[in-house]
């Protein structure tokens, strides 16, 4: 079995393309797409790579970084932002939380890839 | 939906070529001249037996009429792989996947361009979106939209040994959301350029008066009466006009539609429109008017009396509108210049030349209108300047008294146009391809 990566994402179709990527390429993928109880899922999935939109229903990704990062036992993980919003000061902001990376939707599916790899070290 | 996008063009010089009316060609083969020209401005598909039909009527081979549809594909995905590195490496292969997978193929370089469409648009609304948390939720969600569609082409273009079942699937995903992008691209395009009714989206004094026009649904019933009440009680009444420039307009605007109240009494001039079949020309005759003031009485009627709506254009020698009375499906310009292929502007060009043409609008759901235009000069008692023209169109919406006859497309303004190959294009639109 191979690593694995939590994807946040409320988009239906945009987490079907990610997670047929990932899954092609070894991986062994969760999804969840509710922002309010996303936390919850990061704690009991302790997957290798977070993979987190910023606009979720219930709750911002932003939030959700922030509770991952002051966590004692997930704040080692590696986490890859995905927004629309692709203004400075959302970079700034999700960087200052303390992001691995932020890639700014329309990405591409060769950079999520090589993302994910880079951040467990493949 | 995929479509060759130079099959139109190469029958419309066909038929240019043979010197055909595009109404004969179309009745020819049993479609609508209308139709035909959506096809020759490459806005329907073509093929089967129709591309037979128009081939046999032009005298070419059906061949020669789609020939370079294919070759404008390839390029068309030639840069889309250079956009997409991953595609790099099968760059040699692009004329085989053409040619094994036409559907798909013209499927992704549909995808390609409408997306770089989008990222031009994005680019454009960058600046706005920082101030404005209505048009960020809106782009967010064209975003989102564009970023499906982006990873899921390219998946099936990079993938080789993709499952069947899989296929299907990212097939109908790519589909569900190019209809959900062109709803939301449509929606914002909408929610920047239309005109909302809200008082707090009132910019100019042409717009109170016609907020306090539409409260009367244009129709000023006191001024109908044969002892009517002063136009200035009338002004200071109304809520809507609240600038001192608003109501000098309204003012201006009641004196005239007072007079023209007076010449055509309504129940007279409404029996007499409906017995000649709303004919400006008979009208101005037999009530002794000028046609500009038979367009405003016109547009002055209830559309419960009339049984279908009248809308009312007037601008002035520079093109620019003073009056506003909108029709549904004919949008006119809140700001800036409208299309300069209305017949207005060729009344404007033409003083004195009645016009009569039937008109259709370009969008995903055309709409015909049966227009009459007239440019008059301004009365002045002044020989030492020159004339002030004042142009007048009226836009009648019963598809009933223009269904047969040959259309001429218009758009509203060029910004938000989607018509191609316009010669009277003042700059490229944010629409283009069509959402």
């Amino acid at each position: 079995m191979g690593k694995t990566v939590l994807l946040i994402e409320d988009e239906p179709n945009i987490i079907e393309a990610i997670r047929f990527i990932l899954l092609r390429d070894g991986w062994t993928v969760q999804t969840h797409s509710d922002g309010e109880t996303a936390y919850d899922a990061v704690r009991d999935t302790m997957p290798d790579v977070v993979i987190l939109d910023v606009m979720l229903p219930g709750r911002s990704g932003f939030d959700i970084l922030r509770e991952i990062r002051t966590t004692d036992t997930t704040a080692h993980l590696p986490v890859l932002m995905l927004t629309a919003k692709g203004q400075v000061r959302d970079r700034e902001l999700a960087e200052q939380i303390g992001v691995n990376r932020f890639m700014t939707k329309p990405f591409s599916n060769t950079d999520v890839l090589a993302s994910v790899r880079e951040l467990t070290g493949g | 939906m995929p479509r060759n996008t130079l099959t139109g063009t190469r029958i419309r010089e066909r038929r240019l070529v043979l010197g055909l009316r595009q109404s004969d060609v179309a009745r020819g083969v049993g479609i609508s001249p209308s139709y035909l020209n959506l096809i020759e401005h490459n806005r329907r598909r073509i093929g089967g037996k129709l591309l037979l039909d128009l081939a046999r009527r032009l005298s070419v081979e059906p061949s020669a009429l789609t020939e370079g549809a294919e070759a404008a594909q390839l390029e068309a995905l030639r840069e889309a792989a250079v956009a997409h590195n991953g595609a790099k490496e099968e760059m040699t292969r692009i004329e085989e996947f053409v040619g094994r997978f036409p559907g798909w193929a013209a499927l992704l370089s549909d995808q390609s361009r409408r997306i770089a469409d989008l990222e031009r648009t994005v680019e454009l609304l960058t600046d706005r979106m920082a101030h404005d948390p209505h048009l960020a939720a809106s782009l967010h969600e064209v975003l989102s939209t564009v970023t499906a569609i982006r990873s899921t082409a390219a998946i099936l273009a990079d993938t080789d040994d993709i499952d069947p079942e899989w296929q299907e699937r990212f097939h109908r995903n790519i589909f569900d959301e190019s209809q959900r992008l062109a709803h939301g691209a449509q929606a914002l395009v909408n929610y920047l350029d239309e005109t909302t009714g809200d008082a707090e989206m009132i910019s100019s004094p042409q717009e109170e008066v016609e907020a306090f026009l539409r409260k009367t649904g244009h129709h000023v019933a006191p001024l109908e009466r044969a002892r009517a009440p002063r136009v200035q009680q009338l002004v200071k009444d109304a809520t809507e006009l609240t600038s001192v420039p608003a109501r000098e307009l309204a003012r201006s605007y009641l004196k005239r539609y007072r007079q023209d109240a007076l010449r055509m009494p309504a129940a007279e001039f409404l029996d007499a429109a409906a017995r000649c079949g709303w004919n400006p020309a008979v009208l101005a005759a037999e009530f002794d008017a000028e046609l500009a003031a038979v367009f405003r009485r016109l547009a002055t009627l209830p559309k419960e009396d009339v049984g279908f709506s009248i809308g009312l254009v007037v601008c002035d020698g520079s093109g620019t509108l003073t009056f506003r009375k909108p029709v549904e499906g004919f949008s006119l310009p809140r700001f800036g210049a409208a299309c300069p292929l209305w017949p207005l502007y060729q009344a404007l060009s033409r003083p004195s030349v009645p016009i009569r043409s039937v008109v259709e609008t370009a969008g995903r759901t055309p709409h015909r209108f049966l227009t009459y235009a007239i440019c008059q000069p301004l009365p002045q008692s002044d020989f030492t300047r020159p004339p002030v023209l004042e142009a007048s169109m009226m836009i009648l919406a019963d598809p009933g008294l223009s269904l047969r006859e040959q259309a001429m497309p218009v758009g509203t303004s060029c910004r938000i146009c989607p018509l191609g190959d316009c010669i009277a294009r003042r700059e490229p639109s944010i629409l283009s391809d069509g959402f």
